[in-house]
């Protein structure tokens, strides 16, 4: 399996202690934003991985611990960016507002 | 190589839209999660599945050349038409199935530039509709190994042809064993083939999915250290981020001699006794 499933990959069963998950939702208006397409660049800026979000405007990603950033692309919208950092063990939030 | 080249090869969404009403266009939305085509897809436009479509149910390989006829049969497809492929994941499984139907020979097959993101984030039309398209007699060819690696011929491809490790800068160090959108926990060993050099699939393309020009992409390669005078071989994980840039080396640079590695480092990670590196592409 590669392909990027809408909101990310559910944790059911997966081992989070060794996951440095982050994960978060996309708003607009206060409104959750489907479609979204949420992607995690590395400390490099270089592309890691890239979900849409779900109905719920949520997404999530297993990353490695570290700095990461969030770019996220919706229509009607400019590009936001927003930074986050990761630790094994930890579900890091991010709440991106467009 | 040239513009010819890419419109050969490459549609773009203004193209789709005024062809969607010629019979001998085809449509087909490829995807893993194919929940995203239930839902909606660009009218007119056929489905096929990435794992239950071309993958083999038992062994790890793909359809055989009479299996391929019978699903091109099934979905539609003629031998003479021309294919236009599309999908999520910035056409990753677009730009394998379109390296599978060049596999199976297939005459005319095309990218749509983006994919199902660009179409999405321009707010083009998308329908729930099935079309109907009335059985074909597809006639494959057999297998195009000149753009398909195995194992052995990577091994023996180390420190002498163009290896390219397509998958992320974190993927390739080994501090992740697959893209960020899954978990980590995973059977093979990390790192990478070596001497392979790190340039992740996301450089040939821009945010929006859509391919870099031509210009920038000769930049990208030769800045890399791929040496155009030497054959390629390309791989990722699983083999479709790869056909990714087979497709930007071979098809639209026109780069003889490039091969999709569609083992991968699923497979290569799995070998006993095989060489790995484990380091940071700096």
């Amino acid at each position: 399996m590669c392909g990027a499933k809408a909101g990310g990959v559910s944790t059911d069963g997966v081992d989070l202690t060794q996951e440095s998950v982050v994960q978060g939702v996309v708003l607009r208006d206060g409104e959750p934003v489907a479609g979204a397409y949420v992607r995690l660049l590395d400390a490099g800026g270089e592309f890691t991985a890239e979900v849409p979000t779900s109905a719920t405007g949520q997404f999530r990603f297993f990353a490695a611990p570290g700095s990461w950033t969030l770019r996220t692309l919706a229509p009607q919208s400019d590009v936001v960016d927003r930074a986050v950092v990761a630790a094994k063990g930890e579900v890091a939030e991010v709440e991106v507002v467009l | 190589m040239s513009t010819d080249t890419r419109d050969r090869v490459l549609v773009d969404a203004d193209w789709v839209e005024s062809h969607l009403e010629d019979a001998k266009v085809v449509l087909v939305e490829v995807d893993e999660d194919t929940s995203a085509y239930d839902k909606n897809h660009i009218a007119g436009a056929v489905r096929l599945d990435w794992k239950k479509d071309l993958q083999d149910p038992v062994r790890r390989d793909f359809v055989d050349k009479e299996q391929f006829e019978k699903l091109l049969s099934a979905r539609g497809i003629g031998n003479d038409d021309t294919v236009v492929l599309y999908g999520g994941n910035n056409n990753w499984f677009a730009a394998y199935a379109y390296w599978y139907f060049k596999l199976y020979g297939h005459g005319d097959v095309r990218l749509l530039d983006g994919g199902r993101k660009k179409w999405e984030l321009d707010s083009r039309e998308l329908v729930p509709d099935l079309p109907e398209r009335a059985a074909t007699t597809y006639t494959a060819k057999e297998q195009d190994r000149s753009i398909r690696a195995f194992r052995d011929e990577v091994e023996a491809a180390i420190g002498q042809k163009n290896l390219v490790d397509v998958r992320s800068p974190d993927e390739f160090a080994g501090r992740l064993l697959a893209p960020a959108h899954l978990p980590q926990e995973q059977a093979q060993r990390k790192g990478h083939i070596p001497t392979a050099s790190n340039i992740p699939w996301s450089q040939a393309a821009n945010d929006d999915g859509t391919f870099k020009s031509d210009d920038e992409l000769t930049t990208l390669y030769g800045d890399a250290g791929v040496d155009f005078d030497k054959d390629t071989i390309a791989y990722c994980r699983i083999g479709e981020r790869s056909s990714h840039t087979w497709f930007v080396l071979h098809e639209i640079l026109g780069q003889a001699n490039v091969k999709n590695y569609d083992g991968s480092w699923v497979e290569w990670g799995s070998l006993v006794g095989v060489p790995i590196t484990l380091e940071d592409p700096s």
